[in-house]
């Protein structure tokens, strides 16, 4: 046996040269070549045109717009409340989070105030359909690659939560749940407990993708030092949430960007979680910062602070639910001898201000206009609503700002110089829906 | 910094490129002058005291009632509006946002796009953003590298956000309603 093969290492050939070195010696004419709109690859309907030397990319233009459903025009002829089916449809992954982001705009553009319970519903769903569209983004990632068995491993968990999310509204994937003014239903009884059930089960299965992707030598000769985006590119392009965090460092002193740290909304400075950012002890010796490997690791760690955030909305959901039985029990005998006394009057405004899952909007919205960002999976997602000065209810303008849409239009840039089989490697860490793109 | 600071800086510096501002408003904005656009977004970004080095939104709206009935009591006069949402990463949690008021129609000659000059050159952002208001809204960028379509085919007539936009009756030969 020789020195290079010791027991439970992978033998690996000693370093090929740099391919590209070999390409550029053997350069030939320039060749346009056409990928998507159905390749497996882009995640939708995608297509790109790629001006390539051989292997080398010297030009990637994206043609959107394959999926273009008309929202905005669509959000300038429907009530607030009848576009939440519509917002579903932008990030079908993430449709709680959508339906999240629309409902704060036009919330603070009514200056509407949401009961606690109702704060504390929308935290852990949006949480929860975070770690399930995470977790297509990693099996997704993995099929790019070319290695299928994380595809499965990502769907069996999605499916319990989109099974926990069947119980809460009744659909799996367009749910319209989050609505204006709160949450449409109050969680079913026994949803915590099973909820939690499913965390505790969830919880032991992320070292596995870790052992199947992250630490895969395969995985990370395929990622590491591939597609490198630095912090000033990703500012400047727009770029947010996983693909801007992988970019920063925090020995340089760049701060927590998370819009749930930086402008917490829906109650989230209440809650302790920690945002990843590289640089990363467990990541290897080839991946360096803004990377697609790093991209793709920020999204993993994600998954364990969104269960965090949930584990501790489960138990802020359950602590309320007893203060209301309680304060409930106490007020029933006033109650009881005057339905119309002063208890009745001050359990009304409980229920409004705290007990609630929702409250009623008004019907008109007022003149004026505001711009909303949340944290969605994929980054930061806006909404830009104009009243109407003549207060009607349906708004001048609806203008949705994807993130997919800033973080895509950086791929050109990522791929010039690269290999044609990087492309989907460097698409893919980018996690793109294009719906939410061509909205 | 408020953003009432932040206009006050803004009129020291440009005077008379500052045409309006709100301070009281959800989203505290100023309107300027959209020869003066470019200058004015260059300190923006790199004024030590505001650092917004990201565009996060570009968004164009159409203030135009098309029923003559209800025209009188809109509440406003027609004309189009770029909004542009900044945000700060070197103070995280700051935001601003910049106007531009144009025309609906250069000149009002109907068919000729108002022209507001590009700011690909401040934020890359712009590029794309900026591509897709002249696509649904239909505003010039003047100077910008690569002003085509971005969500319609390149062959679409009109402008589909513009609030007097009549739906075709057919596309190369598919009936649209």
């Amino acid at each position: 046996m020789t020195d290079s093969i010791t027991h439970g290492t992978l033998f690996m050939p000693p370093k090929q040269p740099d391919p590209t070195i070999v390409e550029f010696d053997v350069r030939t004419d320039e060749m346009l070549v056409n990928m998507g709109p159905q390749h497996p690859s882009t995640h939708g309907v995608l297509r790109l045109v790629l001006r390539t030397d051989g292997e080398i990319i010297s030009e990637v233009t994206p043609h959107l717009g394959y999926l273009h459903r008309c929202a905005e025009k669509i959000g300038e002829n429907v009530t607030p409340i009848q576009f939440i089916p519509y917002t579903d449809r932008m990030d079908y992954l993430a449709g709680m989070n959508m339906n999240l982001g629309y409902s704060l705009a036009v919330e603070k553009l009514a200056g509407l105030k949401i009961p606690e319970k109702a704060q504390i519903i929308r935290v852990l769903i949006a949480e929860m359909n975070r770690i399930a569209s995470h977790l297509v983004g990693m099996g997704a990632y993995g099929l790019d690659l070319g290695s299928f068995s994380p595809f499965l491993y990502a769907f069996r968990e999605r499916e319990h939560i989109l099974d926990l999310f069947e119980d809460v509204c009744g659909a799996r994937l367009t749910y319209s749940y989050l609505t204006i003014g709160g949450a449409h239903d109050d969680l079913p009884p026994g949803w915590t407990a099973r909820c939690k059930k499913f965390l505790d089960y969830f919880k032991p299965r992320i070292p596995e993708y870790h052992a199947l992707m992250t630490n895969n030598h395969i995985f990370v000769k395929r990622t590491a030092n591939i597609g490198v985006l630095s912090k000033e590119r990703a500012l400047s392009y727009g770029c947010t949430g996983p693909v801007l965090r992988a970019s920063l460092n925090r020995t340089q002193g760049d701060p927590d960007w998370d819009l749930r740290k930086t402008e917490p909304y829906s109650g989230y400075e209440q809650y302790t979680f920690d945002v990843p950012i590289p640089p990363f002890e467990q990541a290897p010796a080839d991946a360096v910062i803004g990377d697609c490997w790093h991209r793709f690791y920020v999204r993993m760690l994600e998954v364990v602070q969104s269960i965090r955030i949930a584990e501790q909305a489960i138990a802020k959901y359950e602590a309320l639910q007893a203060e209301e039985e309680r304060v409930k029990a106490e007020l029933a005998p006033e109650i009881a001898a005057n339905p119309k006394g002063e208890a009745a009057a001050r359990l009304a405004e409980l229920m409004r201000t705290k007990y609630s899952h929702r409250v009623e909007p008004p019907r008109t919205l007022p003149a004026g206009e505001c711009y909303v960002e949340t944290e969605c999976p994929r980054g930061q997602m806006g909404f830009h609503v104009v009243g109407r000065p003549s207060k009607e209810a349906v708004p001048l303008r609806v203008r949705a700002r994807s993130s997919c849409f800033c973080n895509l239009s950086v791929t050109n840039e990522l791929c010039r110089g690269c290999l044609v089989a990087d492309i989907p490697a460097i698409v893919g860490s980018i996690d793109i829906v294009m719906g939410e793109i061509d909205r | 910094m408020t953003a009432a600071e932040i206009i006050t800086l803004l009129e020291l510096q440009f005077g008379a490129a500052i045409i309006g501002k709100k301070t009281d408003a959800l989203d505290p904005f100023v309107i300027v002058e959209p020869a003066k656009l470019v200058e004015v977004c260059t300190f923006l970004r790199d004024d030590p005291r505001l650092k917004f080095e990201i565009l996060n939104d570009v968004s164009g709206v159409d203030y135009l009632e098309p029923d003559p009935k209800k025209a009188p009591k809109a509440g406003f006069e027609p004309h189009i509006e770029v909004v542009y949402h900044l945000s700060s990463f070197s103070f995280p949690g700051r935001r601003f946002t910049v106007k531009v008021v144009l025309p609906r129609w250069k000149d009002d000659k109907p068919g000729e796009l108002p022209e507001v000059p590009t700011l690909c050159g401040v934020w890359a952002t712009a590029d794309w953003q900026e591509r897709e208001v002249y696509d649904l809204v239909g505003v010039r960028f003047v100077d910008h590298p690569n002003l085509v379509r971005i969500l319609l085919n390149d062959d679409w007539v009109g402008h589909p956000l513009r609030k007097d936009y009549e739906f075709p009756l057919e596309y190369h030969g598919i009936r649209c309603r």
